[in-house]
């Protein structure tokens, strides 16, 4: 049995996070995409449009992926967490069933005609249709936050019958306090990636001395809505989203920031090793009294550890939890630094020729990846050891019925799938950079 | 209202056969009926703008499943656990078969994904027939509303039988012939030329067999699950679901001879159609029969969500496929007509 909950929890926590490399690109690039192709509108600039031309192939082969791998999503909850969707269909079905007839149709119907239609719709009607595949993806993103913020955050439920909850109230589900900051926080997250992919290949094309007019408009679109997005990510939407967790799950907060023992004055951890034997954090660097005051805006005010909390309501995997917090946001604060460094070039009108500066952005394009991974790892690790907080806890919402043997034989399929997937899609994306934005023609 | 989402649920997975169903029947045939590039190409041009959105329709009627039936989602869902993850991964298949083609102008590359995309679309249809013959024979549900079903055992129709036997494999070649005619229906209405010809005599290949299997299905249905015949003795109108489904049959016969190709495209819909809901109609109000006792079948009452949250959906769900609905309408439009030699894009 244990074995078969570590198996069905790593196989979701692989799919989940392979999968969502690709949609944190799609609604990112999507922005950008529809961007470029309103400045193109609005100027009748031409450069503008090929451009949207050369991302829309780059879109179109991260879209796939992502519905690809999207799909197991969907099953999953019902192959290997039967349990908890006997208990919480109730509820969360209805978002997740939203998301299909809302944001799915929307997508899958307007991606066609945004993809191959541009001479057939003319360039107001292309522009629509770029619009609603973006904001088809933002509303599926909707959806699954709003699921997960009620596996995070409990409301408008009620007991029903045989044990399950039911919904009390729509309203409540939808607008979950707890959503709302989490939602904004994944969307500045997602813009972020979309910003650096398209600088640092910018950035890659500066450097390489080739398609420089589009090198140019890369470099600065990506870097001004990097900055923006950045910003918004730290303050206030990551703000907000951490008191969400102070309040709501204050055992997490201990936990994520490694304090064991409650202090009034609270340091902020920048750097140490969570020593779980000892129950203390080994060589660590902190700011003194930050935690009290960025929690409770008071320098003196008392932050409760871990020790507060009974041990079996901890979170199961501290360390990693402490290591994916402080990986997303060391990470957030070098977007910001990298931004502001590139927009300050940018007003000096010395950006494009600043070979330091473009390798830097070139080389960053994995970092806002790995950001929003450990984000979501914080969040579903800091989750734990509940599946829905507070209600049900992660060993009880596993498939009884489906064993260890037959989860790894899936799990490992799934590996080789996936890592050919990503080979693949790598091959075709490196080929259209190196083809350039010059050559990518109308709809294809 | 929890009879409403069963014909929610059951009209949802009968539009997806219908319009999956085409994509899946082009890919049963495209190698034997496209013989050179460009023929394949007006294949993948015939279903390139649709089939992602065709797609979407099992994952909605997945979806709204989980939400008005969490019980019957967790219970079959797990139950089914291997050959749900090989659909999973069959469908990946499949569109990456109908995707990568065009990135790479090799013709190995091209041969490599064309198979694909065949392989893919052949096993899908055979499993999706097998799905529907594993919910129509019944399946091993215990006390507590779970099973679980290994792939094969004995291949007889056994309490422990697994999800293939020899009844779900038949299910699985109705699946397949019906599909593969559908899909040649299809691309004779999309294609002009030698194609629209091969397409035409595919469809013709596989409509006998297509009306042979499904007879053939019909009667091991009646020896296997007789209690199927009691609602429409009891409900006499609901013969006209068999009956359409009789008369789409007829009419794939009839216009794939005349070379009406739009009529017969028609016809292997309404036969589709007509074949799942007369299932529907014949387990009802039993969604998933247990094979052990028939106290322990999964009912629409025992797995439905309650009235509440079923009452606020009925109003989304209606606005939402209106627009899809809508969305999908103005696609075909978009897309009509015939293929060209050089579709964009394939």
């Amino acid at each position: 049995m244990e074995d078969a909950l570590l198996l069905h929890r790593l196989q979701f926590a692989f799919t989940a996070s392979y999968h969502y490399l690709f949609p944190q690109l799609t609604m990112g690039l999507g922005l950008i995409i529809v961007l470029l192709k309103w400045i193109a509108l609005r100027r009748r600039d031409e450069l503008y449009n090929q451009a949207a031309r050369f991302w829309a192939k780059i879109f179109a082969l991260n879209f796939a992926v992502g519905v690809v791998t999207g799909i197991p999503m969907e099953f999953q909850f019902g192959t290997n967490w039967a349990r908890f969707s006997s208990y919480a269909g109730g509820v969360i079905g209805q978002t997740l069933a939203m998301e299909g007839v809302f944001a799915f149709f929307l997508e899958s119907s307007f991606l066609g005609l945004f993809l191959f239609g541009e001479r057939k719709l003319g360039p107001r009607l292309h522009f629509v249709a770029a619009f609603l595949v973006f904001f088809g993806s933002w509303v599926s993103g909707f959806f699954i936050i709003v699921t997960n913020a009620w596996m995070q955050h409990p409301v408008g439920y009620a007991p029903g019958p045989n044990g399950t909850v039911t919904l009390e109230s729509f309203g409540a589900l939808l607008g979950n306090p707890w959503a709302l900051w989490q939602y904004l926080h994944n969307m500045t997250g997602a813009v972020v990636t979309g910003s650096f992919c398209v600088a640092s290949i910018g950035a890659y094309y500066l450097l390489a001395h080739r398609d420089e007019a589009y090198g140019r408009m890369f470099v600065r679109t990506g870097l001004i809505a990097g900055l923006v997005s950045s910003v918004l990510m730290a303050f206030p939407t990551g703000d907000a989203q951490g008191k969400n967790i102070a309040f709501n799950q204050p055992v997490t907060l201990a936990a994520m920031e490694g304090l064991f023992q409650t202090k009034e004055g609270a340091p902020l951890v920048l750097v140490g090793q969570p020593d779980m034997d000892k129950k203390r954090l080994d060589n660590p660097l902190h700011v003194p009294r930050m935690l009290s005051f960025l929690t409770y805006y008071r320098w003196g005010a008392e932050v409760r550890g871990l020790d507060a909390f009974p041990a079996d309501e901890w979170p199961t995997n501290i360390p990693l939890l402490y290591y994916c917090y402080h990986i997303m946001v060391g990470l957030g604060t070098l977007f910001i630094a990298i931004t502001a460094a590139g927009v300050w070039f940018l007003l000096k009108k010395r950006a494009y020729g600043a070979r330091p500066l473009l390798w830097i952005i070139l080389l960053a394009f994995p970092f806002p990846f790995i950001a929003n991974t450990a984000g979501w790892m914080t969040a579903e690790l800091g989750r734990q050891p509940w599946l829905v907080y507070g209600l049900m806890r992660t060993p009880a919402g596993t498939s009884a019925t489906v064993s260890a043997g037959n989860t790894l034989f899936t799990l490992l399929g799934f590996l080789g799938l996936y890592f050919v997937i990503g080979v693949l899609f790598l091959i075709l994306v490196f080929k259209t950079i190196a083809a350039g934005p010059a050559h990518a023609a109308h709809g294809e | 209202m929890t009879i409403l989402w069963f014909c929610v649920i059951a009209f949802m997975l009968a539009v997806y056969a219908i319009l999956d169903g085409f994509d899946l029947g082009a890919g049963v045939l495209h190698i034997g009926i496209a013989r050179d590039d460009d023929e394949r190409r007006q294949v993948l041009g015939a279903i390139g703008p649709f089939w992602d959105g065709n797609e979407v329709w099992l994952l909605a009627a997945g979806g709204t499943l989980y939400f008005a039936f969490p019980l019957l989602y967790a219970s079959s869902f797990s139950g089914f656990y291997l050959p749900l993850m090989m659909v999973l991964w069959l469908l990946m298949l499949r569109g990456l078969g109908i995707e990568m083609r065009h990135h790479v102008d090799h013709p190995m590359w091209r041969t490599f994904w064309d198979g694909a995309f065949a392989v893919g679309s052949t096993l899908l249809s055979v499993f999706l027939g097998a799905a529907l013959g594993n919910v129509v024979r019944g399946v091993p549900l215990g006390a507590d509303g779970y099973f679980f079903e290994p792939l094969w055992t004995s291949f007889t129709v056994e309490p422990d039988a697994g999800i293939l036997d020899w009844f779900t494999v038949l299910m699985g070649v109705v699946s397949l012939s019906t599909l593969a005619a559908h899909g040649g229906n299809y691309l004779a209405m999309k294609t002009a030329g030698d194609l629209q010809r091969r397409a035409r005599r595919g469809a013709r290949l596989w409509t006998p067999l297509a009306a042979a299997t499904s007879a053939g299905a019909l009667v091991a249905t009646s020896f296997i699950r007789p209690e199927i015949w009691n609602n429409f003795g009891a409900e006499p109108w609901g013969a006209i679901f068999p009956l359409a489904g009789a008369a789409g049959m007829c009419g794939m016969l009839y216009f794939n001879g005349k070379g009406d190709d739009t009529r017969a495209f028609l016809s292997s819909s309404t036969f589709i159609a007509g074949m799942l809901a007369s299932t529907a109609f014949g387990l009802f109000p039993v969604v998933l029969p247990s094979s052990i006792d028939a106290r322990y079948s999964l009912t629409v009452k025992s797995t439905a969500a309650p009235a509440y949250g079923l009452g606020i959906g009925i109003v989304w769900w209606t606005i939402g496929i209106v627009i899809a609905l809508g969305y999908f309408t103005y696609l075909f439009v978009s897309f009509r007509g015939k293929v060209g030699a050089r579709p964009e894009g394939y």
